[in-house]
């Protein structure tokens, strides 16, 4: 472990611009902390945290200088590695026939700044559908292959937080070139600092830094270990698979129908959400084609749509999907849950629909009729 | 591939304000090639010169408010092979279906000196409530790269790209931050048509509704939503009765809250 002074971070942001990267990180736009383009630290979101529970989120001032005091806002690193949109090919009429051009999409050199632990498990979920299946995704590779990441562990729980139930977090454990631990203690500003790839460790020789001392070892451990006793939300995840399949038809799903308005943000807002959809697109003339593919979500009737019909028209049926494949489908695809307890849909749900508390009824449900049973064979 | 003739558009207007018929004439860069491709046959705001009918496609802006013109759609639609309403009039009744929730008579007395001489219906009516229409762009207006998809669409036989998912995924899209959840503003954006491409959560507004109600719209749902964000029932009622309050759910919606005192 090392350790750099606050103001070392200018030379950490030099040191990565001077190897050509783009640098994306948190920044205040509009009443929430978002990632855009960091010009210097200064961009960084300085003294500001947010107050979140569903379907609200508040930017607060905090009464220190804390540079990463804050939980994940709106966006999600997918937005860069994954783009909303992209133009696959163009094709152009050529008398009887046509040619086709192909888009080459551009090799990107990111440096993600701020990266927290739920978030690196969103990208190596993301990882393994994109780029370690049969089928590699080129615009995600592109993106993808020369990314730096320096990581932050979490220095406090959001209102919607639940990376200790996905064991996804708070502590960064994986999957980073650089990993920091923001400490303030008084007149002190500085971070611990964790390399993960020799990459990273070359970075770090470009910034002044020393070793780590066992206190401030110890410091940046307990900054964590707090944390994860901080979390807004909770999942209990022991037999949840198997909980979900056997209450295909539990009456709650039409309860949660009640609410939900079908609109798509909380998988717009998922980090791990992948689907597209593909739309083709002519000009007046005809002459020239275009294929797009774009966000798309399961909340729509379109996406089930087959020869006659939509296959999911109730909203009943397309929350189920989503919770289904979040939590339980998606272990028997990829392996994992599709789950990182970032909380982004409780919060970014204009209605407050809480996956954790959909899980926790029908679990509680089934408890009860447990005991009630119980009770009915005492009788 | 090489048409044997060029199809006919006609562009009709009922009561309305003609703003979704100048969103049209506003295809600046396109509209010569709109002309290359279509015979434009019949478009008074364009031009006086008229080609008679039968028309390929007609674009029918506006809703049914007088007899006269609920006899004049009947006669476009005999003369149209396809039939597209566009705008919030055509699709749902427009503004004028506030009309609807009123009594017109009381209207026409307050307006006009001699309201003797006025022939007008009781209410303001979309083009579907009277003729079979082959397609409906929503919006208020509409936007004009969906109305030239549609006519793409329509040229080379294909269905158009129109989703009628909620203004969210628009938002999110551009990546907004969302209005409601990080201002406590509301927006209409969950229960509404996309097609304008978010444009008033991008300048921190809520959502008006302009494009009318999604598929699969849950009004009650956000309206109650809205009650906990301390919005007073007298608002609720408002914000659906805009430029789409006659469309089917937005009007089921304003009617709940109408009923109830702040």
């Amino acid at each position: 472990m090392h350790v750099i002074e606050r103001d070392a971070l200018t030379a950490l942001f030099v040191a990565l611009r001077q190897r050509a990267f783009r640098l994306l990180g948190p920044t205040v736009r509009d009443g929430a902390i978002v990632y855009d383009e960091l010009a210097s630290p200064a961009d960084l979101p300085q003294g500001w945290t947010d107050t979140q529970d569903g379907g609200t989120y508040r930017l607060v001032r905090r009464n220190d200088a804390a540079l990463f005091g804050y939980a994940v806002g709106p966006h999600s690193w997918k937005q860069f590695l994954h783009p909303p949109t992209v133009r696959l090919w163009q094709a152009q009429r050529d008398g009887q026939s046509f040619h086709i051009r192909a888009e080459q999409p551009e090799q990107a050199r990111f440096a993600f700044i701020g990266v927290r632990s739920c978030e690196l498990h969103a990208i190596a979920i993301h990882d393994r559908i994109f780029l370690h299946d049969a089928y590699v995704d080129p615009v995600y590779r592109a993106r993808r292959e020369n990314l730096f990441i320096v990581a932050v562990n979490c220095g406090q729980a959001g209102g919607t937080c639940f990376c200790v139930s996905m064991h996804t977090g708070p502590k960064v454990t994986q999957g980073f070139d650089l990993a920091l631990t923001e400490l303030l203690t008084g007149e002190r500003h500085y971070f611990v600092v964790e390399t993960g790839t020799a990459r990273g460790a070359e970075v770090l020789q470009d910034i002044p830094h020393r070793a780590a001392t066992a206190a401030e070892e110890e410091a940046a451990a307990a900054v964590v270990a707090r944390t994860a006793t901080q979390m807004g939300r909770t999942l209990h995840t022991a037999g949840l698979q198997e909980l979900l399949y056997r209450n295909i038809e539990h009456p709650r799903w039409d309860e949660v129908a009640s609410r939900c308005l079908t609109c798509g943000n909380c998988t717009m807002v998922c980090p791990t959400c992948f689907c597209t959809t593909v739309t083709d697109t002519t000009d007046l003339t005809g002459a020239h084609a275009e294929r797009w593919r774009q966000w798309d979500s399961c909340f729509t009737t379109d996406f089930s749509y087959i020869h006659g019909g939509s296959v999911r028209t109730s909203a009943r049926s397309r929350y189920r999907h989503w919770l289904m494949h979040k939590l339980a489908t998606w272990i028997d695809q990829f392996g994992t849950s599709g789950c990182v307890g970032c909380g982004r849909c409780i919060t970014w749900c204009p209605v407050a629909i809480d996956i954790t508390a959909e899980v926790d009824a029908i679990r509680t449900s089934e408890h009860r009729a447990a005991a009630e049973g119980k009770n009915d064979a005492n009788a | 591939m090489p048409r044997q003739r060029k199809p006919k558009l006609a562009v009709w207007k009922f009561a309305s304000c003609d703003g979704c018929q100048l969103s049209l004439l506003d295809c600046e860069d396109e509209l010569l090639t709109i002309a290359g491709q279509v015979d434009i046959a019949y478009f008074l705001e364009a031009s006086r010169a008229v080609v008679k009918g039968p028309y390929d496609l007609s674009l029918v802006e506006g809703s049914i408010t007088t007899p006269h013109d609920a006899e004049r759609i009947q006669q476009v639609r005999r003369a149209s092979r396809f039939l597209v309403t566009i705008g919030a009039c055509a699709t749902a009744g427009g503004i004028q279906a506030l009309r609807n929730f009123q009594d017109v008579q009381e209207f026409l007395a307050l307006v006009y000196a001699k309201p003797a001489y006025i022939r007008t219906l009781a209410h303001s009516t979309p083009i579907a409530q009277h003729v079979r229409v082959d397609f409906e762009l929503h919006g208020c207006p509409i936007n004009k790269r969906q109305l030239l998809e549609v006519i793409s669409a329509f040229l080379h036989g294909r269905k158009p790209h129109i989703p009628p998912h909620s203004v969210c995924m628009e938002c999110k899209r551009r990546g907004t931050v969302c209005v409601m959840v990080a201002h406590g503003t509301p927006c209409l954006g969950p229960v509404t048509h996309a097609g304008c491409g978010a444009i008033c959560p991008a300048y921190q507004r809520g959502c008006y509704g302009c494009f009318g109600p999604k598929e699969t719209p849950n009004t009650a749902s956000l309206s109650a939503w809205w009650r906990h964000l301390g919005i007073p029932p007298s608002r609720i009622v408002r914000a659906f009765r805009g430029f789409n309050a006659y469309a089917e759910a937005f009007r089921q919606e304003s009617e709940v809250h109408a009923k109830q005192n702040d």
